[in-house]
């Protein structure tokens, strides 16, 4: 048993003295790795971190203006669209006022015109009768005329004698007028009783 | 294991591979009787840095305000360090002037990480000791500082002091707080993230010499069939690794901003 064991420990010390030990460093990887980490810390501190930090700033930054901008952009938008709303209803306000407007006027200048027109209607009326009326007078004061002349020749025709005296024929001829009218009226309510 | 495993070869059957072989002859010579010369995990930490920084200059080049995919990715990473990391961890009153700081121990770790993932390259330089104990040296010396800078001396009392707790228990409480903020802190710190990657690449070269012997070296048709049971094996492993590869470097980077915070913020402890 002894035996054994000492066997195997001189074995284990012999495999040992052959082998190396994973616990002894080496002295030139220890320079290698300082060297080379110093190189690398230093890079990084001057290089590397400064960049990956400027670029996440810089995304940062550029997010968050474009959260601001697109906020400022939708406010903006949204007054645009409250001010044309506004705009819209006032024109269409305004389009209903002169509709209305329109109408109103349209109605007076048609009762205007009617009016005139009938103004002028009556006019016409009044012109005619007051022409009808003065022709007729003209008609009759002419007629009286022209009928007492023929009438008178006619009578000194038939008596076969001059009437010479003005004052009796102007007698006979207003006589013979007035029977005349007397006869004229009478034959008229004659014929409007009969018509 | 050791001693099977040197049986086997004396038996001159399967020979695993050892942690010898996760350290490669030196590139260039110098310095070799300290240790090893300059070698492949030398080159690629620098590798990384070079990576690191074109990657993201070219990503961030135009900063356009609607970023193209590889911008979205860039930033996405850089988002991911700066929200999930160090705002949520730090505060909002404190941790844009960290961002930087957390920003190359993530991506320093994640792409040294990842480089156990690519073929050829295929070896995570935190497999080895020396960067692990460099970043969490730096991690440690960094949250001290911050603590002594804001506090002064009062900072070592705050941190190894909790408040609220009744006198008789301090003689007892102070000295764990010690050992655990001041010397096991850094050393969980590194030690995690190197064994992890270190198991994830020895069963990467596990899976490789298992492959190689089944395949190339056997006879039996039986036995290559294996072989290439052993491939379709790695394939489930190799997705694992490239979770832990990633969640590493989220832990290394988180416990960082949580020895800052809680540096920072000393006095509410």
């Amino acid at each position: 048993m002894e035996m054994g064991e000492r066997m195997i420990r001189a074995q284990l010390l012999q495999a040992a003295a052959e082998d190396a030990n994973p616990l002894v460093p080496n002295p030139w990887e220890i320079l290698a790795s300082a060297v080379g980490f110093a190189a690398l810390l230093f890079v990084v501190v001057k290089f590397i971190a400064p960049a990956f930090e400027k670029a996440y700033q810089d995304r940062r930054q550029a997010i968050e203006g474009g959260l601001h901008e697109a906020e400022k952009a939708q406010a903006e938008a949204e007054a645009m669209k409250a001010e044309y709303e506004k705009n819209l209803s006032e024109a269409r306000a305004e389009a209903s006022r002169l509709r209305e407007e329109a109408r109103a006027e349209g109605a007076e200048i048609v009762a205007e015109h009617k009016e005139k027109a009938a103004a002028e209607a009556a006019r016409i009326t009044e012109q005619a009768q007051q022409h009808i009326a003065a022709e007729r007078a003209s008609a009759a004061h002419s007629l009286q005329a022209e009928v007492g002349t023929l009438a008178t020749q006619l009578a000194s025709r038939i008596v076969g004698e001059a009437l010479e005296d003005d004052t009796r024929s102007q007698r006979v001829v207003d006589r013979f007028l007035a029977d005349l009218d007397a006869d004229q009226s009478a034959q008229a309510g004659q014929t409007g009783a009969a018509q | 294991m050791q001693s099977l495993a040197l049986m086997a070869t004396n038996e001159g059957g399967f020979t695993p591979p050892t942690i010898s072989d996760t350290h490669l002859p030196e590139i260039f010579p110098w310095m070799a009787e300290w240790g090893t010369g300059f070698g492949k995990n030398m080159l690629m930490a620098i590798l990384s840095v070079i990576i690191i920084y074109l990657f993201f200059m070219w990503a961030i080049r135009k900063r356009s305000l609607v970023p193209s995919r590889l911008q979205w990715a860039a930033e996405a990473g850089y988002g991911f360090v700066r929200n999930t990391i160090a705002k949520d961890i730090l505060g909002e009153k404190h941790f844009a002037k960290w961002v930087p700081f957390l920003f190359a121990i993530f991506f320093f770790v994640l792409v040294n990480n990842l480089f156990g993932a690519i073929p050829l390259l295929q070896m995570p330089t935190f497999s080895h000791a020396g960067p692990a104990y460099l970043m969490a040296a730096i991690v440690y010396f960094t949250w001290i500082g911050v603590g002594v800078q804001k506090y002064g001396p009062r900072y070592f009392k705050l941190a190894v002091v909790p408040a609220g707790v009744p006198k008789a228990v301090l003689p007892l409480l102070i000295p764990l707080e010690i050992i655990s903020n001041f010397i096991v802190r850094p050393v969980t710190h590194s030690l995690r993230l190197m064994a992890v990657m270190l198991a994830g690449h020895m069963i990467v070269m596990l899976a490789g010499s298992g492959a190689e012997f089944l395949i190339g070296q056997q006879e039996s048709l039986l036995m290559n069939a294996t072989g290439v049971l052993v491939l379709i094996g790695f394939i489930a492993l190799y997705f694992l690794e490239l979770l832990m590869m990633v969640l590493q470097a989220f832990v290394f980077a988180l416990l960082t901003a949580i020895y800052l915070q809680g540096a920072i913020e000393a006095d509410a402890h």
